[in-house]
């Protein structure tokens, strides 16, 4: 008996053992948990135990688990809101000279054009307008400008623009080096793998020259009349944006691209877009500027410079017309001839002022007269001229049948402080209102053209024609070995026939 | 967009441009609680604006028990009066699709007209002409775009084990990491995908939350815009297939809702743009 009960207590106390033995996963023993559980199940009393018996070892299993605190909680996360806020600090601290200037500062007032905008449903909310208005103020502070306003937004997919219009004070404007030397660059890889054929026979050089390309208009006029300034959130620094070239506004015409939000990237286009986002960019803006500036009548009106002649120069300046009265808000409404476009309209050709590229550029010694009797005149292209300066919207064409302009007025209910607001729907997006004798344009939208039903994308050009197929260059059958002997047999008699007249010649001869 | 946080979420969401006026605000204020009132609605959102060439349309839907499918939706032109849009069958969907095309006019009895072909050699002997009032045209965008463009994070709203979608009341938000992944965003419309999954993703799954499709699954990629504004602090994302549809979330706060305003039209050409 005695044998048997210590067997019994063996057998026990090897099988507590095993319990008590903690797990490798976790540190936890059946013996304890067993208990545990059961001390549980003595206080609780749950009706059904062993239904539920389950999940009561699961919570106490829950129950026992400590979690450590991992060490990857100690180090601070740096939160892209952190960052953001360090930079965004920066707009708010107060300038340290107390100079004043006496001058008028550029900075346009954000916060007027933003209540007026608020009224015509535009705009970004207040809190935004005036991180804008901020950085707008550190940009005029940085550089000597003349005139800043803003421009508006546009949205790219992985961060947005916030563009600036800015006119340079006379004289302070930086040259632009950098596009000729990547030129310059481009050509003496060209020629350094000429030189490394040289070894060899030289291959021929193609002698294809590509159309020379139409030249960009000088800054301060035309497409390249102001400099824009962008920059991704206001507090970051700001960029200035290169000037553009007509090849760009044209391809920029073909092309219904996304932005993307960094100035670097590539435009993957066809047709190839000459450039990458910062010239995509810019050039967008030009077009959308030069489409949708408009200004009340009479705001603007031309300036008359004496001693140019008429032909040549085409008006392009306007000045603030001092005498400028405001025109009621509801006629601004009902027409749009009360609304005009202060930008010049851009060309087919991509410039403002169309240049004659049939004329090649002259040598130095040559006369113009020579010049000109030298060439052989192509078809003179007939100069394309766009709409004046100062057209009223009414003459806007219709693009896939829709009006060009929206106008409403902002409120109905209190229409005798109501301001006119004026909508496009050809570049969804920009906007402009007048309220007696203010005004302001912005754009606020991606960055592209209502392309009507679909865009589609223009086809490539036809292949080349080949070299016809005549006679010169077909290879011509050998001739087989009948039509050779048929030939020499031809030729041996016709030999013979020669010989023939000659005996007979001879004998004549012989005669005489 | 909730009529009762109208106001804030408003600011939250300009950053596309479009905002809306104090004035509409204040008159949207009132009379949304009045629809509310007037209709028994649960909830009633701002669900967005449709320019159109002459006027523009403010929409708003109201909210019933289910949220997914109790859903009216309601027009105006001032925001003050609305006016109940049909509810769309599958046979309005397409003769819409087909029949109207281009901007909205802004006059809701406005008639889109098509010419019918006829089949083959038969002298077809009535032209038939499909014709579409712009109201139907608007009840068929706003259902079109809440079932391809609506969004919501991922735990805001629960199916109940009879199937009744409700808005989950714990829900708090999701963090910062969570929200900068499509993944945990989801269309807010009946799953499409649902039933392709294999059973080892439908593991990961709970079925009380991810019974719609998430945004990440969508065909292109590229769709969608996710980004942090408002000093990073608000996770926007921005649809590019309906080019106007904003949708707000603030992590580690319940907030979130969308709203569209923009021209009602789908953006075809995006496979040329991204």
């Amino acid at each position: 008996m005695d044998a048997q009960r210590d067997r019994g207590r063996q057998a026990a106390a090897a099988f507590k053992t095993l319990m008590l033995r903690s797990s490798s996963d976790s540190d936890l023993n059946l013996y304890d948990h067993l208990t545990r559980l059961l001390v549980q199940v003595m206080d609780e009393r749950p009706h059904n135990v062993v239904d539920v018996i389950e999940d009561l070892s699961l919570d106490v299993k829950r129950r026992a688990y400590k979690g450590e605190q991992s060490p990857a909680r100690l180090c601070p996360q740096t939160e892209a809101a952190g960052l953001m806020a360090e930079a965004q600090r920066r707009l708010f601290m107060a300038p340290e000279a107390a100079e004043r200037e006496e001058e008028e500062s550029a900075l346009p007032n954000v916060s007027e054009t933003g209540f007026y905008l608020e009224q015509a449903g535009v705009g970004l909310g207040r809190e935004e307008m005036q991180r804008i208005f901020l950085a707008l103020k550190q940009l005029v502070e940085s550089q000597a400008l003349q005139r800043c306003r803003l421009w508006g937004k546009i949205m790219g997919t992985e961060s947005n623009y916030i563009v600036a219009e800015v006119e340079y004070r006379e004289g302070e404007e930086e040259e632009e080096g950098n596009n000729e030397e990547a030129a310059e660059d481009g050509e003496t890889e060209d020629e350094t793998r000429y030189s490394d054929q040289n070894e060899m026979d030289p291959l021929p050089k193609s002698t294809y020259k590509p159309p020379p390309e139409v030249p960009k208009e000088a800054a301060g006029t035309g497409a390249n009349k102001f400099v824009y300034f962008v920059c991704n959130e206001p507090g970051l620094p700001w960029l200035k944006l290169p000037s553009v070239s007509p090849a760009q506004i044209n391809v920029a015409r073909q092309v219904h691209k996304f932005f993307t939000g960094r100035l670097d990237a590539p435009v993957v286009s066809y047709p190839p877009f000459p450039g990458n986002e910062a010239n995509y960019l810019r050039a967008q803006i030009a077009r959308i500027s030069a489409g949708t500036h408009v200004s009340p009548m009479g705001f603007y009106h031309i300036t008359e410079e004496e001693g140019d002649e008429e032909e040549e120069i085409p008006l392009d300046r306007c000045e603030v017309n001092p005498d400028f009265e405001g025109l009621p808000v509801a006629e601004m409404v009902e027409s749009l001839s009360a609304w005009v476009h202060h930008t010049q309209h851009i060309l087919q050709q991509g410039r403002c002022t169309w240049v004659n590229m049939a004329i090649k550029p002259q040598d130095e010694s040559n006369d113009e007269e020579e010049a000109e009797e030298d060439e052989e005149e192509p078809d003179e292209p007939e100069p394309e001229v766009g709409p004046p300066l100062l057209t009223p919207l009414s003459q806007d064409t219709e693009i896939f049948n829709i009006p060009p302009w929206t106008s409403k007025m902002s409120s109905t209910l209190i229409s005798e402080h109501a301001i006119a607001v004026l909508r496009s729907n050809i570049w969804p997006g920009a906007s402009a209102y007048a309220c007696g004798k203010t005004f302001e344009n912005i754009y606020i939208g991606w960055g592209l053209k209502y392309s009507g039903e679909g865009y589609s994308p223009p086809v490539p050009p036809l292949p080349q024609r080949e070299y016809p197929d005549g006679p010169e260059v077909v290879e011509s059958l050998d001739p087989t070995l009948e039509e050779e002997l048929a030939l020499e047999e031809a030729l041996e008699e016709q030999q013979a026939a020669e010989e023939e007249e000659d005996t007979d010649e001879e004998e004549e001869e012989d005669d005489d | 967009m909730d009529s009762d946080w109208l106001n804030y979420s408003l600011d939250l969401v300009s950053g596309n441009g479009c905002t809306l006026s104090v004035e509409q605000r204040v008159v949207l204020q009132t009379s949304l609680v009045i629809l509310k009132k007037n209709y028994n609605f649960h909830r009633v959102l701002l669900w967005g604006k449709i320019v159109g060439l002459k006027e523009d349309y403010f929409i708003a839907q109201g909210r019933g028990e289910d949220e997914m499918k109790d859903k009216k939706n309601l027009y105006s032109f001032n925001c003050l009066d609305w006016f109940l849009l049909p509810s769309v069958t599958d046979s309005m969907i397409e003769e819409v699709s087909t029949t109207a095309k281009g901007h909205f006019i802004g006059d809701p009895s406005y008639l889109y007209e098509r010419q019918k072909q006829g089949e083959g050699v038969e002298v077809p002997e009535q032209e038939a002409t499909a014709k579409v009032t712009e109201e139907n045209r608007l009840a068929v965008t706003v259902h079109r775009i809440d079932e391809e463009a609506s969004v919501v994070p991922r735990g805001a709203f629960i199916r109940s084990p009879h199937g009744l979608v409700q808005m989950n009341r714990s829900f708090c938000g999701l963090s910062r990491s969570e929200a900068g992944k499509l993944d945990n965003f989801l269309h807010f419309s009946v799953s499409k995908n649902l039933k392709r999954k294999s059973y080892q993703e439908m593991a990961d799954l709970n079925p009380a939350f991810d019974f719609m499709d998430p945004l990440s699954e969508d065909i292109p990629k590229g769709l969608w815009n996710l980004q942090f504004e408002c000093a990073s602090k608000v996770c926007v994302m921005r649809s590019r297939l309906w080019l106007g549809l904003t949708f707000y979330h603030l992590p580690m706060t319940p907030q979130h809702g969308y709203i569209y305003i923009g021209d009602g039209t789908k953006n075809l050409d995006i496979p040329f743009m991204l």
